[in-house]
């Protein structure tokens, strides 16, 4: 469904090509394309609007014009102007001087206040800090014990008495981290629809009483239009810090971050990238902007490769493939190293034009399928794993019995991998630097 | 098939859509002063399509459905069926709601039991509807119970519980963390058991783009099916009013997972007015089937079509 935006560029602007420069005319029909990728990114449509009237100023300058590749220089205006208005660089989180930190934080039903206080408790932690989980939340049924539940599984104080108003929690969760000894309190309040006047002034009542350094605005990642009339109602009740964005593990292009940034003007702190409580960073301008143009998040790929991936462990396959002798062993080193990377659908997301891969969908391995695989090699006898050959019938059955799969799956590995094995000394023969890239297990599972 | 279909009557009467469009009113104020202003153009010129542009846009349309609208509605025009912007506003409604008429929206609830399983992504409210869902049934003489197939959530046990007690509707459920199929087969023998007339499976929130909870669904799907080929009678989508373009790609995911029939769009009472699911209706044939607009029991209603469109087009 979407095209990343440099296709639909070239395709926009592939007809000017042999003239070599490009008009005032060619650059709306490119902007024109700009705005609908902006569209589809869900960016409010005003702030399209006024984005893209920005970006034909410079545009119609000797920059783009000039220039003998345009349609990439017209991206690189874009990527810059997207990132400048997303802020550029990423804001610092800070601490108040004199503890406590007190944190609050907001947003519309479902938009994943409870589950973000619990990994920004944990963050916190990991930085030093000695958090209170404080729930406010008395509508939600059930809301205080899933706070609790988080807490507990990370081994936090919580503080969320029942029968209580949620301000006077608020002024007492300042007593209970005294006597917690926590050097910063986590405010999850009740989720609000940005129209509720009662619910907002009761926000207010609660910044009021209980001054916080952060009143942060938990928004998720696939809000549409109503995501600048959100923000603009929140601000005005508690006059917002910042925004964490949620649920950017999905496909959404997060076009969200830009409408809340045009009318708030506040820094987007954190991003939730998943269910785990880990599942939380930083938010970077430059990658979320690629993201909203559908142009890819490399950067995030790279870094996570390299957090994850055993530099080590991928030469040694590197190297047994260029000899030709990659084995099931070799096989599985590979598997380990992909699921390490999370999720495959996740890293293809990041890839330019991951958007479209994203398509094929069922035709990656899922996780479950990861570790079928696993389970049959593992099953092998290490003799088995280097000489695939001598794995006959009654070898076969004992493997499926073995692993919990049955005589076909492991015939399909088998057969899968012989095709592999082939390739590879091919390949081998060859030259061409393979890198650590995982082999595509694809035809191995079915 | 057989037997007829019964279809779950209308709970309640215009009071209903009453509050729906008061809430909705006070929440589109400026959005209807643009309305009103398209309307009061003497005639369809530039300005009008514009503006009209803006107002779709604003509503998540969506860029693709809001290019095809106009671009129809300016050949419509031309043809001069259309001098006012009062005509051309009706026209565009009619044109909708031809389409939307076409799709059956009432709930297959035959089955002994009936099975609903009610999905969605995180956070779009699928608990609440489940237990909504359960009183609107109920007061239309069924015997509903819920099964708390959403096993993952902190809390989410508890929390369905909680409803269930308010809703007046059993609820079954096992310890956080067990296989939610397992929940959903016991609820169904446990409805039998009791003469419960329909079961209610509420599921754990998952991203559509995650290959193995989708796998998870189908699962549970396929053990629904196990007690009788033709269920769950209804699985339902349940879409966030606020999120825009990605929900077509939600319903799209889930629908390659499982066999969707329809879709409950909730927090209808905020200022967003969902017209993704235009788009989605017409793209992907999945009917509007359900709306919520709020947080009380009785908050959950039978989608009507040409009053979405009123409200949607402020007409």
């Amino acid at each position: 469904m979407f095209e990343t935006l440099t296709e639909r560029l070239d395709a926009a602007l592939k007809k000017l090509t042999g003239r070599g420069k490009l008009s005032e005319a060619d650059v709306d029909a490119g902007l024109r394309e700009v705005r609908l990728a902006l569209l589809e990114a869900d960016v409010n449509y005003k702030v399209a609007r006024d984005f893209v009237a920005r970006i034909r100023q410079r545009a119609v300058g000797a920059e783009v014009l000039d220039s003998l590749t345009p349609g990439q220089q017209l991206i690189k205006v874009v990527r810059d102007e997207l990132v400048e208005l997303l802020g550029r660089e990423r804001a610092p989180f800070t601490y108040a001087p004199s503890p406590p930190t007190v944190i609050i934080l907001a947003g519309l039903q479902g938009s994943g206040k409870t589950t973000t206080a619990g990994k920004l408790a944990l963050y916190v932690r990991r930085e030093g800090h000695r958090p209170l989980l404080v729930s406010t939340d008395v509508r939600r049924p059930a809301a205080m014990e899933q706070l609790e539940v988080l807490a507990g599984s990370l081994s936090l104080p919580a503080f969320a008495p029942r029968g209580q108003e949620p301000v006077a929690i608020a002024r007492q969760a300042l007593d209970e981290a005294r006597r917690v000894n926590a050097d910063l309190i986590l405010l999850d309040t009740a989720g609000r629809l940005q129209m509720d006047p009662e619910l907002l002034a009761e926000l207010a009542a609660m910044v009021a009483a209980v001054p916080a350094q952060h009143r942060l605005l938990v928004l998720d990642a696939m809000t549409g239009q109503e995501a600048v009339n959100v923000t603009t109602s929140f601000q005005q009740a508690v006059s917002l810090t910042g925004v964490i964005l949620t649920k950017l593990d999905g496909d959404a292009r997060g076009g969200a971050a830009l409408s809340l940034r045009a009318v708030t003007h506040c820094p987007i702190q954190f991003v939730g990238v998943g269910e785990k409580l880990t599942d939380f960073e930083p938010f970077h301008p430059a990658r979320m902007a690629s993201r909203i143009l559908g142009m890819g998040d490399v950067l995030t790929l790279i870094e996570k490769a390299q957090e994850q991936v055993d530099v080590g462990a991928a030469e040694k396959v590197e190297k047994r493939l260029r000899e030709g002798q990659f084995t099931l062993t070799d096989f599985m080193e590979q598997l380990k190293q992909v699921k390490k990377m999370g999720p495959l659908e996740g890293i293809i997301g990041m890839l330019p034009g991951g958007g479209r891969l994203k398509e094929l969908g069922g035709a990656l391995p899922s996780d479950g399928q990861l570790r079928q695989m696993e389970a049959i090699i593992l099953s092998m006898t290490p003799p088995e794993r280097e000489r695939p050959d001598i794995i006959d019938g009654s070898r076969r059955r004992r493997i499926a019995r073995g692993s919990g799969t049955d005589v076909s799956q492991v015939n399909r590995l088998l057969k899968g991998f012989a095709q592999m094995q082939q390739l590879v000394k091919q390949m081998g023969k060859g030259r061409g630097n393979l890198g650590g890239l995982p082999i595509d297990p694809r035809q191995l599972i079915g | 098939m057989s037997d007829p279909p019964k279809r779950a009557e209308e709970a309640s009467s215009g009071g209903w859509w009453r509050r729906f469009a008061d809430r909705l009113a006070t929440g589109r104020k400026a959005y209807v002063a643009d309305l009103q202003e398209l309307l009061g153009r003497p005639a369809l010129d530039e300005q009008f399509f514009e503006d009209l542009e803006g107002t779709l846009l604003s509503a998540d349309v969506g860029a693709a459905t809001t290019e095809r609208t106009l671009r129809r509605l300016r050949a419509e025009a031309a043809s001069a069926h259309l001098r006012s912007p009062t005509d051309a506003l009706h026209y565009l409604k009619q044109a909708f709601l031809q389409e939307m008429q076409r799709m059956d929206r009432s709930l297959r609830l035959d089955g002994q039991p009936a099975v609903v399983l009610v999905v969605g992504v995180n956070g779009s409210g699928k608990t609440t509807t489940v237990a909504k869902l359960a009183h609107l049934l109920g007061q239309s003489g069924r015997r509903p119970l819920i099964a708390a197939a959403d096993t993952y959530r902190a809390a989410a046990i508890d929390q369905l519980k909680l409803w269930g007690e308010r809703a007046e509707t059993p609820v079954i459920a096992h310890q956080p963390g067990s296989d939610p199929g397992a929940v959903a087969y016991d609820a169904i023998q446990a409805a039998r058991a009791r003469g419960s007339d329909v079961v209610l499976v509420d599921t754990a929130g998952r991203l559509h783009t995650r290959v193995d909870l989708m796998d998870e669904l189908r699962k549970i799907q396929r053990v629904i099916q196990r007690h009788d080929p033709a269920a769950p009678q209804e699985v339902l989508a349940v879409l966030d009013a606020h999120i825009g373009q990605n929900s077509a790609q939600q319903v799209k995911h889930f629908g390659d997972a499982v066999r969707l029939t329809g879709l409950v769009v909730t927090k209808m009472d905020g200022s967003a007015r969902a017209g993704v699911v235009l788009s989605i209706e017409e793209d992907l044939q999945v009917p509007t089937k359900l709306v919520g607009i709020g947080e009380s029991l009785d908050d959950l209603n039978f989608f009507d079509p040409a009053r979405y469109l009123d409200a949607l087009l402020g007409l």
